[in-house]
C-alpha cells in the first residue's frame, strides 16, 4: 500500500482528486446550507421574480422605466447605465490623460512640472473620496434660479447640468447613434483597412469621405423622421418654476463619477501613455522629421500609433478596472448595474440568483471588452522583428 | 568622442546652470511660450491655494460656524471641531489614547519592515503578528485591565488601518499559495486555480466586500458566520491575494530557469526548492509590483464604507453633515485626502527608491 502512495502519478492522482472533492464539498455544503436558509424564511428559489414588478423608481434611466415594470427590466437599465457611464467616462480619462501625458514628455520644465503634480496628486488619492468630494461639489452649486449659464442656452445648478438636446424619440435616436457609429467605423475601415490596400490612396480617401457623409445625411434624416410630433427639433432648457424643463438633464450623480473616473483615471492613463511615447525610439521621431513630416503629422502619424502598439495590453487592464470602478456609483445613488442589484437583493430577497447575475453580468461585460481590446492588439501588431 | 568633446568644452564655457536653465524652458520661441503661461498658471494657482488655505482662513473652533461664514478663506475650524470623530469614529471618547497608540504601532511597525534587517520571512512574519496582536488587544481591550470594546464601536483611521493590514496580512500567504497552485504541474489544480483568480479579478472589489458582508451568512450556518469585519476582511484579503498572486507569479517566471534545475539536480525536495530558491528571488523581482498593489490596496481600503463600516471617509461624511458644519464639506475632504495622500505618497515614492537602488544593484 505504502509503495503504491510513492508512485508519483498514483500520488499526483490522489492529490488532484482531493482538491476537487475538497471544493465539491465547499459548493455542495453552501448550497445545501443556503436553501435551508431559504427555507426557513419562506422563500422560493428560481428565476421567477424576475417577471415580478419591481415597485420601486430609479433615478436615471436611458430608456423609459416605470414602477409597474419587472425586475429584468430594471437590470437591463442597470446594465445600460453602466455602460453609458463607463463610455462618457472612458473617452474622457483617456483624453485627459493623453494630455498630460504629452505634458509630461516635452522637454519643457514647467510643462514637466505641471505634469507630475499632477499625476501624483490624484493617484494618491482614493477614487470614492474624489467621487464624494466632486458629488458635494455638485450638489452645493446654487440653486436653479441663481445657476450659472453659457449664453442662456447652458445651465449649472445644483440639480445638475442642463444642455440643448434633441426632441426625438428614444427609438430614432437610438437608431441615429448606432449609424452613426457604423458610418464612422465603416469610413476608418475603408480609408486603413488592409482589405482596401490595393485602391489608389486618392480613391480610398474619396470613398472613404462619401461613407462619412452619407452615414451624416442618414443621421440627419433619422433624427428629423424621427422627432415628437408638435415640438421644435431643438429643445433648449428654461428655468420654469424651480427647475428647468427641456434639454438635456445631466444630473450631479452622473456628472460626479464621469468627473472623478475622468480625473483618477486621467492620472493613471496619462503614466501608461507616457511610457509608451517614451519606449518610441527617438531615432524614430527624427527619421520622420527629417521626412520633413509636420510637428502634428509626427506626432498622430508615428509617435501616437507606435506608442499604442506598445502599451496596449496595460491599456487594457488599466480600461477594465476603470470600467470596474463605476460600481462606486452606489456611493453617490447613481443606478449602475451595481445599485440596481443591491436594491434588488434588499427588495426581493432573490440572493443567490441576484449575485449570479451580478457576477456573469461583470464576467460578460469585461470579457467582451478585454476580447475587443486584444483583438485590436493582436491584429495591430507589427509582424516581424526588425521594428519593435 | 574627441570631437565632441571638444564642442561640449565649448559649450559648458558658459555657466552651466545657464544652459541648463535655457534647455528646459527656453529651447524655442514656442517653448518660451508654454513655460510663461505655465508658469502664470502655476503661480495663479499657488496664490489662490496660498489665498484660500492660510490667509483667509478660519483655524480655531472658537468662533463656530459663524466664524467660518464670514471669512472668505477655509474653514479649518471644523477640522479643530471634529478631528477626534474623524480619526477615531465611534470610539469611546476617554480611550481615544488607545486608538491611537494602536495606529501609531501599525505605522511603526510598517516602516520597520520597510527596512532591510526585517526582509527575512521569519521576522517579518514575527514582526506583523506581535504588531496586530498589540493593536487588537489595544483595540479590543478585555486584557490587562484595558475596558472592552465591541468591533462595531471601532472606527476612522484606526479601522481603515486594520482592515488593510489585517487583509494584507491574511492575503500575502493566500497570495503565494494561489501562485504556486496556479504554477502546479498537477493540471487540475493549475486550470482551477486559474480560473478562481482570473474571476476574482474581473469582478469589482465592491461586489466582493458586498457579497462577503451580505450574502456570506446566507450560505454559511450560523457558528461559522462571524463579526462582519472579519468576513469583509476575508473578501478583501481575497481581491488582494488574486491580484498579489499574479504579480508573485510574474516574479516566479522571471527567475532564470537554470536556477531550478540546478536546484533539482541537488536533490533538493520541493518545498526546499520553492522556499529557499524560488520565493526569495520571486519576492525580489517582484518587489516594485508588490509595492505599487499595497498602494492600491490601501486606498481601496476606503471602499468598505460601501458595507457600511464606519471608516475614516464614513466619519469625514459625518462631521461636515451634522450640525452647522454642512458648507464646511471641501475642508474635510482636503483633510481626509491629505491623510491618505501622505501614506500613499511616501510609499509610492519608497517603492520607486527601491526600483532605483535594485537597477543599480543589478548593473
Amino acid at each position: 500500500m505504502l509503495a503504491v502512495l510513492k508512485l508519483r502519478k498514483t500520488r499526483n492522482w490522489i492529490i488532484q482528486a482531493l482538491f476537487v472533492g475538497a471544493l465539491a464539498g465547499i459548493v455542495i455544503f453552501g448550497a445545501v446550507t443556503a436553501s435551508q436558509t431559504m427555507q426557513a424564511q419562506g422563500m422560493t428559489s428560481g428565476f421567477g421574480f424576475l417577471f415580478r414588478s419591481t415597485g420601486w423608481p430609479i433615478s436615471f434611466s436611458l430608456i423609459p422605466y416605470g414602477f409597474g415594470d419587472p425586475y429584468w427590466k430594471a437590470l437591463l437599465i442597470g446594465a445600460l447605465n453602466t455602460l453609458f457611464l463607463a463610455a462618457i467616462s472612458l473617452t474622457l480619462s483617456t483624453l485627459v490623460g493623453l494630455l498630460v501625458a504629452v505634458l509630461r514628455t516635452t522637454r519643457n520644465g514647467v510643462m514637466n512640472a505641471l505634469g507630475t503634480i499632477y499625476v501624483d496628486t490624484f493617484r494618491n488619492i482614493p477614487i470614492i473620496l474624489q467621487v464624494f468630494f466632486w458629488y458635494a461639489v455638485y450638489t452645493h452649486l446654487p440653486r436653479p434660479r441663481e445657476a450659472y449659464d453659457v449664453a442662456g442656452t447652458a445651465f449649472l445648478s445644483a440639480r445638475g447640468l442642463f444642455l440643448p438636446g434633441l426632441n426625438v424619440t428614444g427609438l430614432s435616436a437610438f437608431i441615429a447613434i448606432v449609424s452613426g457609429i457604423a458610418a464612422i467605423v465603416l469610413a476608418l475601415w475603408i480609408a486603413h483597412g488592409r482589405r482596401f490596400s490595393r485602391k489608389k490612396p486618392a480613391a480610398r480617401r474619396r470613398l472613404s469621405w462619401t461613407v462619412a457623409g452619407i452615414g451624416a445625411l442618414a443621421v440627419m434624416a433619422v433624427l428629423v423622421a424621427g422627432r415628437i410630433p408638435d415640438t421644435q427639433l431643438l429643445s433648449l432648457p428654461e428655468l420654469k418654476g424651480l427647475n428647468f424643463k427641456g434639454g438635456i438633464n445631466v444630473s450631479p450623480e452622473l456628472a460626479a463619477m464621469a468627473t472623478a473616473i475622468a480625473i483618477y483615471g486621467g492620472a493613471y492613463l496619462a503614466e501608461i501613455f507616457r511610457a509608451g511615447f517614451l519606449a518610441v525610439r527617438r531615432g524614430q521621431i527624427e527619421a520622420a522629421q527629417s521626412l520633413g513630416l509636420s510637428g502634428w503629422d509626427v506626432f498622430a502619424k508615428v509617435r501616437l500609433p507606435l506608442a499604442i502598439r506598445a502599451i496596449l495590453p496595460t491599456l487594457t487592464n488599466q480600461y477594465v478596472w476603470l470600467l470596474k470602478a463605476t460600481t462606486l456609483g452606489i456611493a453617490v445613488g447613481f443606478a449602475d448595474f451595481f445599485m440596481v442589484v443591491a436594491v434588488s437583493i434588499t427588495q426581493s430577497g432573490q440572493t443567490m440568483e441576484l449575485i449570479g447575475i451580478l457576477m456573469a453580468g461583470f464576467l460578460t461585460i469585461n470579457y467582451t471588452l478585454s476580447s475587443v481590446l486584444n483583438r485590436i492588439n493582436r491584429s495591430i501588431a507589427l509582424k516581424g522583428q526588425n521594428i519593435n | 568622442m574627441t570631437a565632441t568633446s571638444h564642442i561640449d568644452q565649448q559649450e559648458t564655457a558658459r555657466p552651466a546652470a545657464w544652459d541648463w536653465l535655457r534647455e528646459t524652458f527656453f529651447a524655442s520661441r514656442l517653448h518660451a511660450a508654454m513655460s510663461l503661461a505655465g508658469a502664470i498658471l502655476i503661480v495663479a494657482i499657488g496664490w489662490h491655494l496660498l489665498d484660500w488655505a492660510v490667509l483667509n482662513a478660519v483655524f480655531s473652533s472658537a468662533g463656530g460656524p459663524e466664524a467660518c461664514r464670514e471669512a472668505s478663506g477655509a474653514c479649518w475650524a471644523i477640522i479643530d471641531a471634529r478631528w477626534r470623530l474623524i480619526l477615531f469614529g465611534l470610539y469611546p471618547h476617554e480611550l481615544h489614547w488607545r486608538s491611537a497608540t494602536a495606529c501609531i504601532v501599525i505605522v511603526a511597525v510598517a516602516i520597520a519592515s520597510c527596512m532591510p534587517v526585517f526582509w527575512r520571512a521569519a521576522r517579518l512574519a514575527t514582526l506583523w503578528i506581535a504588531g496586530m496582536a498589540s493593536f487588537y488587544i489595544l483595540m479590543r481591550g478585555g486584557l490587562f485591565g484595558l475596558a472592552p470594546v465591541s468591533e462595531a464601536k471601532w472606527g476612522g483611521l484606526s479601522l481603515t488601518v486594520f482592515i488593510f493590514s489585517a487583509g494584507v496580512l491574511v492575503g500575502m500567504p493566500l497570495a503565494i499559495v494561489f501562485a504556486l497552485m496556479r504554477r502546479s504541474e498537477l493540471p487540475v489544480i493549475a486550470r482551477t486555480m486559474s480560473l478562481v483568480i482570473d474571476a476574482v479579478r474581473s469582478l469589482p472589489l465592491v461586489t466582493i466586500l458586498f457579497t462577503a458582508a451580505v450574502v456570506l451568512p446566507f450560505v454559511l450556518p450560523g457558528w461559522l458566520q462571524g463579526d462582519k469585519l472579519y468576513r469583509v476582511i476575508f473578501g478583501f484579503a481575497l481581491f488582494f491575494a488574486a491580484y498579489q498572486a499574479e504579480i508573485i507569479r510574474g516574479g516566479i517566471q522571471a527567475i532564470p530557469p537554470g536556477q531550478d534545475e540546478a536546484a533539482k539536480a541537488l536533490g533538493l525536495s520541493y518545498w526546499h526548492r520553492v522556499s529557499r530558491i524560488m520565493l526569495p528571488q520571486a519576492f525580489r523581482n517582484a518587489l516594485p509590483p508588490t509595492i505599487s498593489q499595497f498602494v492600491i490596496t490601501f486606498k481601496e481600503t476606503s471602499l468598505v464604507i460601501i458595507v457600511g463600516f464606519f471608516e475614516v471617509m464614513a466619519s469625514g461624511n459625518a462631521a461636515y453633515g451634522t450640525g452647522d458644519w454642512r458648507f464646511a464639506y471641501i475642508e474635510v475632504y482636503v483633510f481626509i485626502a491629505l491623510i491618505y495622500f501622505t501614506f500613499a505618497f511616501s510609499l509610492s515614492r519608497y517603492g520607486a527608491y527601491l526600483e532605483r537602488v535594485m537597477r543599480v544593484g543589478k548593473n
